[in-house]
């Protein structure tokens, strides 16, 4: 067996790993490894029963719906959506996650992207709203939205997470929960807009001003304060995302979006920079996203969204219906630039095979990542860990708790025991094909 | 003066203006299209404060008078003696804050200043931005006195509120300086 570990492939050439890892182009048309897929098990439904016969499904015969100005997806798909934290709208604050386990592709759809609201959900009137640039600048300057509207326009695709994402995994035992609560607080759209950097350019940057305060229009006027370096350099004012304009929980009519940098910085309702010398300090930079060190330190503004990645499917509550072929399919993404490898275990880590990652392969994006899996019905445990273009990889969970440090006892699922996790997520699959969290 | 050199000189002065020139016609490309505003008709909207007590408007307040306003309009939420509710606990906490929890103003927050800056702007969250000046200072007491960082007494204004010195502002570190 240990030979088997060593060296999978000499068992069948597809396998590139323990427990069934197959080569990642095993299926994708590569004739001379398909055939030798066919005869090792893949084509295992070749031998089954006869299928059932054809017959029309309900409806088939009758006139479908009209056509609707904006189209909605299938009654079928329903249970597709976020979870909510605050759904009677208390007055606190309300989260709602995005469902991986339900998506495929690199974008979130916009009605399934996550959101975090502070203070509820503002209606603004487009026609109200006005963007203020003061502060250390030559002259302070008023656009309102028809101004900004006539700006040169640039579309980024880009990841949005929020820096309390995965926070439940810094619990000292793995919660019984699905991708969606331990990872639902991250999408990826694309974004449009105006740079940031025109505007700052026009309005003059005092050379003492090395931040900038960003405020938005919600109740709250919740405000961030961001290393100007970040705004002269790829910080965007989005009016659309995915093509359409941004929508009231994103941050309607317009948001900061600022790549890879932590989602409460992305200032929604913006309505107002100032530059500064100094950070203000604000509470959420000086107390929420502050995360506390096992020596009683705590880093200060962290901002950066590491290299980080977790399978999608399987994952807990998507249960394998039988032994055989299964595609394993996940997320990758960095704040610091590309993915340029993710590698996927069926065995905990024993060892690893590299995954496909599916075009395209953007900068500060999600990278789906795709690997064969050949399961023989056996537990295995699946994992996947990410490197970027940086050369930064994603950390292991037992170096990761042991800089970062993890609760004494399990928290709440929707508590944020610190913030900026980016360890390796593991799922165990049992003989039932049922899948759950587990440390590995 | 020989030709020659004359034109040198043409050249030189030929080179400033096309330089100018394009120069302008690059600043024309950006649109321009923010209206100026002075410094006093942005005021309404200019509501940062920072850690050296810029922002902070004239008035003052202490805990004693504090206190009834946070009954009236924080109690419901932070609990009657501010021990928490439906809302964080505003008092000093345990010594120290861990990953099972536990931040507080006394323990964890390295500026005074972020107290007023986050009541005046935030609290309470059904009607923010509406206390006067003098309530937020008088919150902003309470809550330090809670806090066992000032005494009930203490006059904080925008002098004095910049010089409350946290125990924790030392205890960070800047995750990514390069970034800054």
């Amino acid at each position: 067996m240990a030979k088997k570990r060593d060296d999978p492939s000499i068992e069948n050439p597809e396998n590139v790993a323990g427990n069934g890892l197959l080569h990642r182009r095993a299926l994708l048309g590569q004739g001379a490894l398909f055939a030798g897929a066919a005869a090792t098990g893949l084509g295992a439904s070749l031998t089954r029963a006869a299928a059932e016969p054809l017959v029309d499904g309900a409806g088939a015969n009758q006139w479908g719906r009209v056509i609707a100005p904006y189209q909605t997806r299938s009654p079928f798909e329903s249970d597709v959506v976020r979870t909510l934290t605050n759904p009677d709208n208390l007055v606190r604050n309300g989260h709602a996650r995005t469902p991986h386990h339900m998506l495929k592709g690199m974008t979130t759809p916009n009605g399934l992207h996550f959101s975090i609201c502070h203070s509820g959900v503002p209606d603004i009137d487009p026609s109200e709203h006005k963007l203020l640039i003061h502060g250390l600048v030559r002259q302070p300057r008023v656009f309102t939205m028809d101004a900004l509207a006539r700006y040169p326009m640039v579309s980024k695709i880009g990841f949005l997470e929020c820096g309390g994402n995965s926070a439940p995994m810094f619990s000292n035992e793995p919660l019984q929960e699905n991708v969606q609560a331990l990872h639902g607080l991250v999408s990826c759209a694309e974004w449009t807009g105006v740079m940031l950097s025109t505007l700052l350019e026009e309005a003059g940057v005092d050379p003492r001003a090395k931040w900038m305060i960003a405020e938005g229009a919600d109740a709250m006027r919740l405000s961030r304060s961001v290393p100007l370096a970040k705004g002269m350099d790829d910080a965007m004012i989005a009016f659309y995302q995915n093509g359409e304009r941004i929508q009231p929980e994103q941050g309607y009519p317009m948001r900061l979006f600022l790549p890879g940098y932590e989602g409460n910085m992305n200032v929604k309702y913006l309505r107002r920079l100032e530059l500064t010398e100094g950070s203000a300090m604000s509470y959420y930079e000086s107390r929420t996203y502050s995360p506390i060190l096992p020596d009683g330190t705590a880093y200060q503004f962290y901002f950066l969204q590491e290299v980080k990645s977790f399978i999608t499917e399987p994952s807990p509550g998507l249960t394998l219906n039988e032994p055989g072929f299964h595609e394993i399919s996940g997320i990758a993404y960095s704040g610091t630039g590309r993915i340029t490898k993710v590698m996927v275990s069926a065995d905990g880590g024993m060892s690893w095979g590299e995954a496909a990652l599916q075009d395209p392969v953007l900068p500060k994006a999600f990278t789906r990542f795709t690997m064969p899996w050949r399961w023989d019905g056996q537990p295995a445990i699946l994992q996947s860990r990410a490197w970027d273009e940086s050369g930064a990889v994603q950390p292991t969970r037992e170096s990761f708790i042991a800089q970062r440090g993890q609760t004494t006892r399990p928290p709440s699922v929707l508590g944020f025991p610190s913030q900026h996790f980016n360890s390796i997520t593991s799922w165990a699959v049992d003989t039932n094909g049922e899948v759950r969290h587990v440390y590995a | 003066m020989s030709m020659h050199r004359f034109a040198i000189i043409i050249g030189f002065l030929g080179g400033i203006l096309g330089f100018a020139l394009s120069g302008a016609a690059f600043a024309a490309e950006s649109p321009n299209l923010g209206e100026p505003i002075s410094e006093a008709d942005l005021a309404p909207w200019d509501i940062n404060i920072m850690p050296d007590g810029t922002g902070l408007p004239v008035g003052s307040g202490t805990a004693t008078e504090g206190a009834p306003i946070f009954v009236q309009k924080c109690a419901i939420c932070h609990g009657a003696q501010g021990e928490g509710g439906e809302a964080r606990a505003l008092n000093a906490g345990p010594p120290a804050a861990t990953l099972d929890g536990g931040k507080s103003i006394a323990n964890f927050w390295p500026y005074a200043t972020t107290v007023f800056d986050f009541i005046r702007r935030a609290m309470p969250p059904t009607a923010p931005n509406t206390l006067p000046a003098e309530e937020v200072y008088a919150l902003t007491a309470y809550v330090l006195y809670l806090n066992e960082i000032i005494g009930e007494n203490d006059v904080i204004d925008k002098d004095t509120l910049p010089e409350v010195r946290l125990p924790n502002r030392d205890n960070f570190i800047i995750r990514f300086p390069e970034r800054i």
